[in-house]
This record gives structure tokens, C-alpha cells and sequence, in this order.
């Protein structure tokens, strides 16, 4: 796919990737195989059916394409860009075995910006079922099952504590991977398919999920709040100017627009040389903000290899595209003060790798005598985040012991009719695997309404589902 | 599995307020208590209903703007509407001052935000109130009041002539120690002079709770360690999203990193690391400053501002202002 080159991208927040021509999108969808037995929609959190919507596009009918998309996921146009295809779906391609794998996401993303081109929504007329549905975070978990609950025929509203909806993909994924222009086209679609969003709501402290079950009048509530929360390591130095989360310095960059301060009055003060710890696609995103918010140098600091970096290739090969520096087998000891309260630099081991952990990867262990430091003005911490507390501590909803929300097998909470899924129930995840999500919970959640298309929708002992009242026949 | 049906959206005030409809936040109400502090009252019935004392509200006066954090100074669920009182000190508070006028709207009112403040059994509690911390005071004070307590009240201001709501202090108050700098109202002092008054005068003081600048919580919490008086603090460090999502507003208390959104804002005052948080708050003081200046030298003031108003009086006081 054409991409910016490296040297004048890293300096503008524009889209890396420029997206497939009409050309390249036909010329790739002639390479799928259209296996009778195709494993990519194995491979594919959602189970898009793959094959067809790749044998529509070369048969020139896009429109069936994206109908064949939105069948099963309604953001292609998001899910094209940050979905890691590599693990999912292109990594099962039967192409892939010898050649280059089907670029599925390359050619989904495609299929999406046509349909944001043409206006396309799959917006169909439902009737409505006279169920109301909240839904607690508009991020992709939210975003999904809104989506699903919508096209069943029922009133959605979601809601959300920013400003404005799309959760992390507003605030976290920077406008470089992922426009904003492009999740606003989204969340469109959804309001055309009668979504109502109200933003500027923190649930829990402006009515909790008890009150929405109990007085608000929802049927069913989804909570998709995230995982939240940023973790810190709890080494010296960690409370310096200087010192933030990748998640401060992504929202304060992508949604509250610092990176054109003095314009917008967010500021964010840009470091010159950088380090982020950790090595995920959230410090990806970190290290390329940094560089292209002005950063002369920046560093990522990782404890094990790069084989074990938990971010998507493309993303790792973007950022080395860049110039970030990488210091695989490097662990933080220290953050260092200039004397003023600013961070100065930082004091790292060498690591090496030893026997395998509890995760099935090897276990970093320090070399003895092998610290040293460096120059860095600003530290921003990627490794991972914790349950964020809020909608533990305002109901009495079951927490694991971690504090995430417990969930059984079709993502019921512990409190009738409300469902949870995406990071605030797995921990952080990526993007698909919270849609993913949110469509197994809208699953549930018809199941639970009793809604057509579900098990319990047809007719039991010759009553219709639109009545709606198996508690009562339970009880005959 | 239970299964219900659609039924008719039962009736209760949340019914009231349609979730349906989008937000608008209007400023209902505007007292100016002096050139630099105001207090705007927006209508929002449900945050109005919601709100306990010590919680907090993010507010983003433009889409441009930048999310500021206020502690609720009074909510009213009758009227429904929520109050907050600002000090004008950065660009963002000093173009509030310009611009929020009565039927004007707020473009971003989240909350209320943060554990609210536990109303304990103390059955004699100080209440002391400090530059940005006066306000707030009030919906604790009113909360002891109500639970019984014996409610003194501690406020401080630089001259008799910056001193707001003394009725609504001495309603919920059973004994009120206005502390001014000058000695031109009450006592001739700060608020930790007030503090030492009140802890001669009652030896059964229970729990003080002091809002207001770092360093005046600090003096507090110092004031009260000796004698072992539980004391309550509310913190304000530097916030972007309230939600526990940035990790931004991260104090240390007793040794161990809080989150002031989710965790707090109360905390143990004998338990904040204060200089820490001092520190921690001066972290946006250039862009802060940078950002005044130019905002000064472009609006169109009547005046021009005189040097001296550009200087940032306090980087402390500054904070929850913006």
C-alpha cells in the first residue's frame, strides 16, 4: 500500500498509510483464492465472511462488498486500519503460506472510505421493538453493540464521559493511524441507524447502572467503559515534571488537539529527547507523537526482545522507519532529577532473557553490573493500565480480583440485564477484540430480551416473540 | 433467566430530564464577587440531584478550550442547578469571566467526579476554606450541619472588601472565624490562625477538613498532626479527562500513588505528600503564562491589563482555575 516516506510523515499528524487505489484494490482482490473452506473468517474476531465481500470487489460490485462487510461489522472503515490482521485473519491466509498473505485490511479499509465516500450506511428500516438500551462508553465495544442493538429494532442511547463519542479511538489512537474525521463517519452511521449519543456523562457518579435498570427504563445496559486507569512502575523519580502516561499524552494530543496549542488552549509540553516504557501499540503511538510533536530523539525502552513486542508489526516498522531508537532488554531504574523537579534523564539495566514465565515468554533477568543512564527530558509509561474503579465503586456489580467486571460465558454482570465487555472486563485488548465483544454481549442481550433472531425468538407454544412475556408462561 | 418485556418507562426525575435530548448547559445565574472571582450557576438537573460534597465538575467553556477542573461549591436538586465559584488567574478562567454571562452556554459540564466526602460521626468539626477553597467549603460544612454536628467555620481573603457569602457561612455554621490578611473584617490572619484559634477554644474538636491552596492544606494538616486531629484535605493537581484515565492527577499519599479523580479528591491530610504535589503542579506553568499573555494582547480589553496581572500570582491558587 502507498505510504507516506518516512522523513516527511514523521513530522505531520497526516495518515501514514494513503490507502489503496481503485487499481491496487482490484489487482489485490484478484489474489484471493476464495477457498471453499476459507480460514480467515476463522481468523476474524467478528467473522466476516472474507471471501465474499473480497469476490464482490473483483466483480465490481462495491456496494455488495461493504454490504457483505457491514453484515457482521458496521466500522470497516476503522477496523481496516487497527485491526492486527497479520495475527487474525491474513495470518490464517492460505496465500500466505508461500506468497505474501490477501491484504484483508488493506482491502476492507478500501471498501470502508469508498462507503464514507459515497455515503453509503447500512442503515435499514427496523421496527422498532419498544426496547430501550444503555449503553456505558462509546468506545469500539460500545460502538458495536449499539450497532447490533440498533439494527434489532431497539432505542440506543450511549453514553459517554468526554466530550465527544469514539472513546479510545478518539483519545488514544492518534489521527496519523486513524482520522478523526473518519471515526466521526462512523459514529454517523450509527446515528443514522438511530443512535443517540449523549456524551459528557459520567455513569456511576451521574446515575449509576442500578438507576438505568431501575428508574431510567432500560431494558438491557452494556458497560463498556475500558480498562483505564495507567499503570506506573513505582521507581524513583516517577512523580517528576516530565513523567506522564501515554495515555495523558495521547488524549491531551489527539482529543483535546495540544499539538496545535496555542490554537486550542490544551497545552502539552513537548520533551526533546523522549523515552517511552514499553512496547505495545499504545507506545507506538506514544513514540511517534513524540516525534512528530517536535521530540529531536526518542527512545523506546523494553525489557525483552523485540520478538516479544507485543505491538503489530507494521506498527514496529513504522516506528523504526522513523528513527525511533529502540533499547531492547533495557528495564528502567530510576527517573532523574535536574534539581528543579523535572526529569533529567533516566538509570536502566541491561536484561537478558532466562527461563519462560507464567505468560509462556521468556523472563527478563538483569544483567549484574550492566546499569547505565541517559539524556531525556520526558518519560511517558506504556505498560499497561488497570480496571478503572468508577463502576465498581458506584454499584454492586461483581468485580474479579483485579476489579475488573466478572462476567459468565455470555458476558451477563452480576446484575440483571446489565452486560460488560471490552477491556474493562479483559484487561487491555485491542480494538477488534472489544467489538468483537460487544457483539457476543448484544448477542446475549437479545437472547435476554427475547428478541427474533435469537434461540428463544420464534414462536413458544404458539405465541408470538412479540409478545414478550415468557416470564409469565415460565410461570403458568 | 428472567425475561422481560417492553413496559412503559416508569415515571421519576430522571424520566424528567430526557436522556434523548443533547446536553446544553446554561448558565442560569452570575455574581461577581470581585474582580477576579465569580460564581456561575448552571442548570443541570440531574448532576444538581447527584452531587455530594466534595465532588467535582470538568468544564470546557469552548470546543477549543481546555477541560478545567471546579469543586462544586452548592447544588441545588430543587432548582437543579449546580454552582461554581472561579477565580480568574489563567487564560482560561479570565476568558470565563469575559464570556459566560447569563444565557450563555457552557460547551462541556461533566460529573459530579470523585469519591464524595465522608460525612463522619464527628460531633465537632472545623471546616476551614482557603482562596479557591472557600466555596467548596460550604457543601461540607452544610453536610456537618445537617448530621448534627457543632459546625466551625474557618474562611480567609486578602480585605473585607473580597468577602462572599457570609450569610450562607453562617447558616450552616455554628460559629464562623472570618480571617482576613489586613484585619479589615474578623480576624487579622490566615486561615491556619483561625485553625489555631479554634483548637485553643475547643480542646473536643473531632475533624477539621480544609479545601483551599496547597500550601494552606498543608499548614493545616501541620497544625493538626500534634494533637492527632483527623484531618481531611481536598486535592487539586493537574486533571485532564476525571475519569482515572491519564494518571495526570497522581498524588502520593502515605507512600502510595492515588489517583485524585477516582481515589480522591479527599484524602488524609497527615498522609499527602505536599511537595509533591506542589511540584507537581507548577507543570504547565510556562505554556500557562505563555498562553495568558497572548490571549491578553489579542482580546479586545477595554484596557490594557497592567504588567503585573500577567504575572501569575500563585501558581497554587492558579490551578483549579485554569
Amino acid at each position: 500500500m502507498p505510504e507516506r516516506p518516512a522523513k516527511e510523515r514523521a513530522k505531520s499528524f497526516q495518515e501514514v498509510a494513503c490507502g489503496y487505489t481503485l487499481e491496487n484494490a482490484l489487482r489485490e482482490a484478484q489474489r484471493c483464492l476464495l477457498c471453499p473452506d476459507p480460514k480467515c473468517i476463522a481468523g476474524c474476531p467478528v467473522s466476516i465472511d472474507i471471501p465474499e465481500f473480497i469476490r464482490r470487489i473483483s466483480a465490481k460490485d462495491y456496494r455488495g462488498a461493504y454490504d457483505a462487510i457491514t453484515a457482521t461489522n458496521l466500522l470497516p472503515a476503522i477496523c481496516g486500519r487497527v485491526c492486527p490482521q497479520e495475527s487474525q485473519c491474513e495470518g490464517a491466509c492460505i496465500v500466505g503460506d508461500t506468497l505474501e498473505p490477501v491484504a484483508v485490511g488493506r482491502l476492507e479499509r478500501w471498501v470502508g472510505d469508498k462507503a464514507l465516500a459515497e455515503g453509503w450506511s447500512s442503515a435499514t428500516s427496523v421496527e422498532p421493538n419498544g426496547f430501550r438500551i444503555g449503553i456505558v462508553g462509546s468506545g469500539p465495544a460500545g460502538m458495536a453493540c449499539a450497532a447490533d442493538m440498533a439494527k434489532a429494532g431497539c432505542e440506543v442511547t450511549v453514553y459517554e464521559a468526554f466530550q465527544e463519542p469514539g472513546g479510545v479511538l478518539k483519545y488514544g489512537i492518534p489521527d496519523f493511524r486513524l482520522p478523526n474525521t473518519v471515526i466521526d463517519a462512523e459514529i454517523d452511521n450509527l446515528r443514522k441507524l438511530g443512535v443517540k449519543f449523549e456524551c459528557n456523562t459520567l455513569v456511576g457518579r451521574l446515575f449509576t447502572l442500578e438507576q438505568m435498570i431501575d428508574e431510567m427504563g432500560y431494558h438491557a445496559v452494556f458497560v463498556g467503559t475500558g480498562a483505564g486507569y495507567p499503570s506506573m512502575m513505582g521507581i524513583p523519580g516517577e512523580s517528576l515534571n516530565g513523567v506522564l502516561s501515554a495515555n495523558e499524552l495521547l488524549t491531551r494530543c489527539n482529543l483535546l488537539r495540544a499539538r496545535d496549542f496555542p490554537q486550542f488552549d490544551t497545552p502539552l509540553p513537548a520533551g526533546r529527547h523522549v523515552a517511552v516504557i514499553g512496547s505495545g501499540n499504545t507506545a507506538m503511538d506514544a513514540l511517534r507523537v513524540s516525534l512528530r510533536l517536535g521530540a529531536e530523539k526518542v527512545h523506546c525502552i523494553y525489557r525483552r526482545s523485540r520478538a516479544e513486542s507485543p505491538a503489530r508489526a507494521e506498527e514496529l516498522h513504522h516506528a523504526e522507519e522513523e528513527g525511533v531508537e529502540f533499547h531492547w532488554l533495557t528495564s528502567p531504574l530510576e527517573i532523574l532529577d535536574d534539581g528543579k523537579g523535572n526529569a533529567r534523564g533516566m538509570r536502566c539495566i541491561r536484561m537478558q532473557l532466562g527461563a519462560p514465565d507464567s505468560s509462556g515468554r521468556p523472563r527478563p533477568e538483569p544483567v549484574a553490573g550492566s546499569e547505565f543512564e541517559f539524556a531525556c527530558d520526558m518519560v511517558v509509561y506504556a505498560i499497561g493500565t488497570n480496571a478503572n474503579p468508577i463502576i465498581g465503586q458506584t454499584s454492586k456489580i461483581g468485580l474479579n480480583k483485579k476489579g475488573y467486571l466478572s462476567v459468565d460465558d455470555e458476558l451477563a454482570t452480576s446484575l440483571a440485564g446489565v452486560f460488560a465487555g471490552g477491556d474493562i472486563v479483559t484487561g487491555a485488548a485491542t480494538v477488534i477484540e472489544a467489538m468483537g465483544a460487544g457483539r457476543k454481549a448484544a448477542r446475549s442481550m437479545k437472547e435476554y430480551l427475547g428478541i427474533s433472531g435469537s434461540a428463544v425468538g420464534k414462536k413458544l407454544f404458539g405465541i408470538d416473540s412479540s409478545q414478550h412475556n415468557y416470564a409469565r408462561l415460565r410461570a403458568a | 433467566m428472567y425475561i422481560k418485556g417492553p413496559r412503559p418507562r416508569p415515571s421519576s426525575i430522571l424520566d424528567k430530564v430526557n436522556p434523548g435530548t443533547p446536553s446544553v448547559f446554561e448558565i442560569v445565574a452570575r455574581e461577581d464577587f470581585s474582580d477576579a472571582t465569580f460564581l456561575l450557576e448552571v442548570r443541570h438537573p440531574l448532576m444538581a440531584r447527584a452531587a455530594r460534597p466534595g465532588q467535582f465538575v470538568i468544564v470546557m467553556s469552548h470546543p477549543e478550550g481546555e477541560r478545567i477542573p471546579l469543586t462544586l461549591a452548592d447544588f441545588d436538586a430543587r432548582k437543579g442547578t449546580i454552582t461554581l465559584v472561579i477565580q480568574a488567574v489563567g487564560k482560561t478562567t479570565r476568558e470565563m469571566q469575559q464570556a459566560c454571562q447569563v444565557g450563555t452556554r457552557l460547551h462541556a459540564l461533566v460529573g459530579p467526579m470523585g469519591v464524595p466526602s465522608v460525612i463522619g460521626k464527628a460531633t465537632k468539626v472545623a471546616c476551614v476554606g482557603g482562596g479557591l477553597g472557600v466555596a467548596p467549603m460550604f457543601p461540607q460544612a452544610r453536610a456537618y450541619k445537617q448530621a448534627g454536628a457543632y459546625v466551625i467555620g474557618i474562611v480567609g481573603f486578602r480585605s473585607r472588601g473580597l468577602v462572599f457569602w457570609e450569610d450562607k457561612f453562617r447558616s450552616a455554621c455554628d460559629e464562623l472565624i472570618v480571617c482576613t490578611n489586613d484585619g479589615s473584617a474578623g480576624i487579622r490572619g490566615i486561615v491556619t490562625d483561625g485553625l489555631q484559634l479554634a483548637l485553643k477554644k475547643h480542646p473536643d474538636l473531632a475533624e477539621v477538613i480544609a479545601i483551599g491552596p496547597p500550601i494552606m492544606m498543608k499548614a493545616c494538616a501541620e497544625a493538626t498532626r500534634a494533637r492527632g486531629v483527623k484531618t481531611m484535605v481536598s486535592v487539586n493537581p493537574v486533571m485532564v479527562d476525571g475519569t482515572g484515565m491519564c494518571g495526570g492527577c497522581r498524588v502520593k499519599v502515605g507512600g502510595k500513588v492515588k489517583f485524585a479523580c477516582v481515589d480522591g479528591p479527599d484524602f488524609d491530610g497527615h498522609q499527602v505528600d505536599f511537595d509533591d504535589l506542589m511540584a507537581r503542579l507548577k507543570r504547565f506553568a510556562e505554556q500557562e503564562k505563555a498562553a495568558l499573555q497572548r490571549w491578553s494582547e489579542s482580546c479586545r480589553m477595554q484596557e490594557p491589563p497592567a504588567p503585573e496581572a500577567l504575572e501569575l500570582p500563585d501558581p497554587f491558587e492558579e490551578v483549579r482555575g485554569g
